[in-house]
């Protein structure tokens, strides 16, 4: 779908400035306390922290001792007690817990507590309750975004999917808009603004209410669009099984803050080895939006190339000897270790992938996808089950089905809640009670003529027949979203024809050609319309929260896009995948666009089952 | 509220100076010039207690507006939208609107709002200020203090956003139980169990939920947990001291208390295999108290008797008799799964071989016993079929002047069988 004419994608605006930015009010904040102190930090703060500053320059600003938060009495020497954390209440109960202590054994001392990125009432209330209010000093550290890579920004809030969309607690939502209002004041003035889903709604809304009351600055915009994105528009897509290198190696050795850990059957040796995974590594930044089936070529293309570099050495002068050593051989020593590293990975993947039949799992997932076969892809839901397979496994693939069949049938609703339970712990009622909740996994309204009819033919026949004239009946009784959305976005493609995964012709690609991901097919529709014109069947079916704004009151118009309006922000809110990043990265090759992806966290199929599990 | 007060509040409430705070007193503004400018260049994107002059809404106790701004920002009209910003868009989904007498209403409008509705105290003298709309939380914390509980749970369950946010707050603190007598919040109830450490107080809270009112079908499920944790406690206490050849041969790995179902099951086909029914640690009382599917039972039972090696208990979980008294061998499961289990767990080429024969499709047949290498399946098979071309093409990837090799030879030489090809 290359158009001719286009121009190359712009590069990315230069996003290192929030690093900076959050860096330097930490340094204020932490000087707000003068003198020695030590800090105490929230475990999941310590990555960000550390992409931004390191432990030196904590150290230049007088804090002692680091202290990772446990949530259990503590041991410090020190006069005053800094407090790095997220504001939750179980953690502000904590601090509290320490003051309290430090007051029944009659010491004195300072406390300061920095919430990030923000502090809500609730904590407030909390040190109230707890009658610590006032012995206590309170700040925002307001480190909303950070930079992982040229264009993916994280919050760095993966409890914001859960508190959103399954407790309905919309507090997270102002957090989205100071977020927005940071991007918009650094690298806007935004120019249109598309968006679908309610907490989209209500981010813009904060935003825009926070962009009226400051002023106006006149600067050359870097972004022009932005995309608003709730991640319940689109909950099959960071469902599938990942298929592209980054995805791959996320959803099996968990990507942390853009960086991973490859453990000993990776590097082959008895260590483990912490690799920062971005633009910057000339070897993962050529595969990872790659199709897993051609990474291995790739690399091994790659390790041919280098082994030719190292050869140049024979036959060398010594001063030819000399360049080579001082110029070339760190560059292709790097390389080479990186190589080796993502061979590593990728054979580690491999075992892992053939081990638990990884290509049964995918053609499951492609019929419930394509709706052919259900029969069939729930006998093996069923087997996987009773075998006690990945608890979140099974999870993952009972909601594909829900999903795409817009909902179980009460029968097999029942059927396999029981054995999922028996097979995983009765506990887990109260997860199916949350997928409920959430829309994910939830039993078909009976279409009540069509089930009587049903369970009369049904008596008529045998089991199996009985199984295929329930797919039928059930196929004409139900209106699946899922399936009309599929139909209306053509996303699956016709699978009679090849589809070449080294040459992609659309972001079908990144499921093996099986699916393009709806999230990304909404988003390149609505920039193709310049507005959701002509989709008004399509926003019906995702619930009717969408939106299309220009600056200057009026709706986006057309006409020649500036550079700036080929940068393109697309926000999810309540996480992404890296398949969807991958997913738009193609389509801004194609469409000559840049996207930039700024998510409350990065995501994938068992981050966001976790986060529904209630243990 | 007292109307005596009304002016004291009204400062409070309509002042455009800041409220007074604990944490503004000594900020010294010339430390770290360069910072201070980065952070001031975010400034309007924080929010900040104690910067109270932007153009804010005032909220007076009562919820109602103080002052001559208009209720709050959503209620404009997108008339006012100022052209060079971006618009207004119609603020969507409406937060439900009662026409109570109470003016909840109006403070429940305000959504995760922008500014403060401050009500702290330090513990030494309440103040109170209020400055600005209002969020959520600040909003159900000042009425879950202030008010009585039946009229909080009365206007709460008219508004079904408010009341999740008050739900989440509630689990949040660890105050759930206030909702338990409320609103029927079983599974909020069942949940405890989870942070009751000890198998007996974890027992007998289980217990005390079967009187819950859950589903028909959740109410089943409950039962069964109540019941499997008893049955475990039992096992536990007599299978931690018993020393039978078994336990030495398999110490136990973890203790069975708090396992799943199925779990269980196989632990108890595992260390109690052939236990009368009457025995609670027996598969057959476990299978029937909790409704195990034969399905389930079979592949539960197949994988703990192949890890221990027992083939004869295999052999006897597939057999089954007919009238006439014939034995014959059968598998819920198919045999392919049977002969994958089998070979998972070592079993001898000669059982593989027994249950490999059984596999009626004569393609599933053929690629299970090429990969296990029995050949004499692989070569009874092809001869079953007539399929001469394909045994020729087997033979040339087995070693020359093997056993299997010289069949091979005999039999495409024999001339009592007509090949098909």
């Amino acid at each position: 779908m290359a158009q001719p004419g286009w121009r190359d994608a712009p590069s990315p605006p230069d996003f290192s400035l929030l690093k900076r930015l959050a860096r330097d009010q930490l340094i204020y904040l932490l000087e707000q306390l003068p003198g020695k102190k030590d800090l105490f930090i929230e475990g999941d703060l310590m990555s960000p922290l550390d992409r931004i500053a390191n432990v030196t320059t904590l150290k230049q600003h007088e804090v002692d001792k680091l202290y990772k938060v446990e949530h259990k009495p503590i041991v410090s020497t020190s006069d005053q007690l800094c407090f790095l954390i997220r504001p939750r209440v179980a953690t502000v109960k904590w601090v509290s817990d320490v003051v309290n202590s430090d007051k029944a054994a009659g010491r004195f001392r300072r406390y300061k507590i920095i919430f990030c990125p923000q502090k809500f009432y609730v904590c407030d209330a909390v040190l109230e309750e707890e009658g610590v209010y006032g012995d206590v000093t309170t700040d925002s550290w307001h480190f909303y975004l950070l930079p992982l890579d040229e264009d993916i920004i994280s919050m760095e809030l993966p409890e914001f999917f859960r508190e959103n969309f399954l407790e309905g607690d919309q507090r997270w939502v102002e957090t989205a808009g100071n977020a927005l209002h940071l991007l918009h004041s650094l690298y806007g003035p935004f120019s249109k603004v598309f968006g679908m889903g309610r907490c989209a709604k209500m981010a813009y809304e904060s935003w825009r209410e926070l962009q009226e009351e400051s002023e106006q600055k006149s600067r050359r915009a870097d972004i022009g669009t932005v995309f608003l994105v709730d991640r319940d528009v689109d909950y099959v897509t960071p469902l599938c099984s990942q298929v592209v290198y980054e995805g791959l190696v996320d959803d099996i050795f968990r990507i942390k803050c853009g960086s991973v850990e490859f453990g000993p059957e990776v590097t082959s040796s008895d260590k483990s080895v912490k690799v920062m995974l971005n633009s910057e590594d000339k070897v993962f930044s050529e595969i990872r939006n790659e199709h897993f089936s051609n990474v291995f070529s790739f690399l091994s293309q790659k390790a041919r190339n280098l082994q030719t570099a190292y050869d140049k050495r024979r036959g060398m002068d010594i001063q030819q000897m000399k360049t080579f050593v001082s110029e070339e051989l760190k560059g292709l020593k790097q390389e080479h270790r990186l190589l080796s590293l993502h061979i590593g990975a990728s054979e580690s993947i491999m075992k892992k992938k053939t081990k638990q039949d990884f290509q049964e799992l995918l053609k499951t997932e492609h019929s419930l996808l394509e709706g052919f076969e259900v029969r069939e892809a729930i006998a093996y839901i069923e087997e996987h089950i009773s075998r006690q397979v990945s608890m979140v496994e099974s999870l993952r693939l009972l909601c594909l089905l829900s999903l795409t069949e817009n909902g179980l049938l009460p029968k097999d609703y029942r059927a396999l809640k029981s054995q999922y339970l028996q097979s995983y712990g009765v506990e887990h009622l109260l997860t199916f009670a949350n997928l409920r909740q959430l829309g994910v996994l939830v039993e078909q309204q009976p279409g009540e003529t069509l089930t009587v009819m049903e369970s009369k033919v049904g008596k008529l026949v045998n089991d199996k027949t009985a199984g295929k004239l329930t797919d039928a009946f059930s196929s004409l009784a139900k209106k699946s979203n899922f399936r009309a959305l599929s139909k209306k976005l053509a996303l699956v493609p016709k699978s009679d024809e090849e589809y070449d995964l080294r040459v992609p012709k659309d972001m079908a690609y990144i499921f093996s050609g099986a699916y393009v991901p709806l999230s990304c097919r909404l988003v390149e529709q609505v920039l193709e319309r310049n507005g959701w014109t002509g989709l008004e069947e399509v926003t019906r079916m995702i619930n009717r929260h969408e939106f299309a704004v220009g600056a200057g009151g009026g709706g986006p118009e057309g006409g020649e896009k500036t550079d700036a309006q080929r940068v393109i922000l697309v926000m999810f809110l309540g996480g992404c995948t890296y398949s969807e990043i991958a997913a738009l990265r193609f389509l801004g090759r194609e469409r000559g666009l840049k996207f930039i992806v700024v998510t409350t966290a990065i995501t994938n199929s068992g981050r966001l089952l976790e986060a529904l599990l209630d243990h | 509220m007292n109307k005596g007060k009304a002016e004291e509040d009204d400062y409070w409430h309509s002042s455009k100076y800041s409220a007074f705070t604990f944490d503004d007193d000594d900020y010294d503004f010339t430390k770290l010039k360069e910072s201070q400018r980065a952070v001031n260049s975010i400034r309007g994107l924080v929010e900040d207690d104690c910067e109270d002059d932007e153009d804010v809404e005032k909220v007076s106790w009562s919820g109602e507006p103080v002052g001559s701004k208009s209720p709050s920002s959503f209620l404009r009209t997108s008339g006012d939208t100022q052209n060079h910003g971006f618009p207004k868009i119609q603020h969507n989904p409406p937060l439900p609107r009662q026409s109570s007498g109470y003016s909840l209403s109006s403070l429940f409008k305000g959504k995760g709002g922008l500014n403060t509705f401050r009500t702290h105290c330090k513990l030494e003298g309440r103040q109170v200020t209020i400055t600005g709309c209002v969020s959520y939380s600040q909003v159900l914390i000042f009425l879950k203090r202030t008010l009585s509980k039946a009229i909080l749970f009365r206007e709460l369950a008219e508004r079904e956003v408010a009341l999740r946010h008050f739900i989440h707050l509630l689990k949040e603190t660890g105050e759930q139980r206030i909702l338990c007598c409320k609103i029927h919040l079983q599974l909020l109830q069942y949940k405890e169990h989870i942070s009751i450490k000890d198998e007996n107080q974890r027992k007998d809270f289980l217990k005390t939920c079967l009187s819950l009112p859950f589903s028909p079908d959740d109410s089943t499920h409950v039962q069964d947990h109540y019941m499997l944790l008893e049955r475990q406690i039992i096992i536990e206490a007599n299978d931690k001291r018993t020393d039978t050849e078994i336990f030495k041969k398999h110490p136990r790995k973890a203790s069975i208390l708090n396992m799943p179902i199925i779990t269980t099951l196989y632990y108890s086909c595992f260390y109690h295999y052939g236990e009368s029914e009457g025995t609670f640690s027996s598969p057959a009382n476990i299978r029937k108290t909790f409704r195990i599917s034969e399905k389930q039972y079979f592949l539960t039972a197949l994988g703990a008797r192949a890890k221990l090696k027992q083939w004869s208990d295999v052999d006897r979980l597939c057999n089954t008799t007919n009238w006439l008294g014939y034995t014959k061998k059968k598998s819920p499961i198919g045999f392919q799964r049977v002969v994958e289990i089998l070979h998972k767990n070592g079993a001898p080429l000669q059982v593989l071989q027994d249950y490999m024969s059984l596999v009626d499709n004569t393609e599933v047949r053929v690629s299970l016993a090429q990969k296990f290498k029995c050949h004499d399946i692989v070569i009874n098979t092809y001869k079953e079929l007539k399929d001469r071309q394909q045994l020729i093409v087997y033979q040339s990837k087995l070693e020359r002047g093997s056993p299997e090799y010289q069949v091979i030879d005999e039999l495409i030489h024999s001339l009592n069988i007509r090949w098909k090809n």
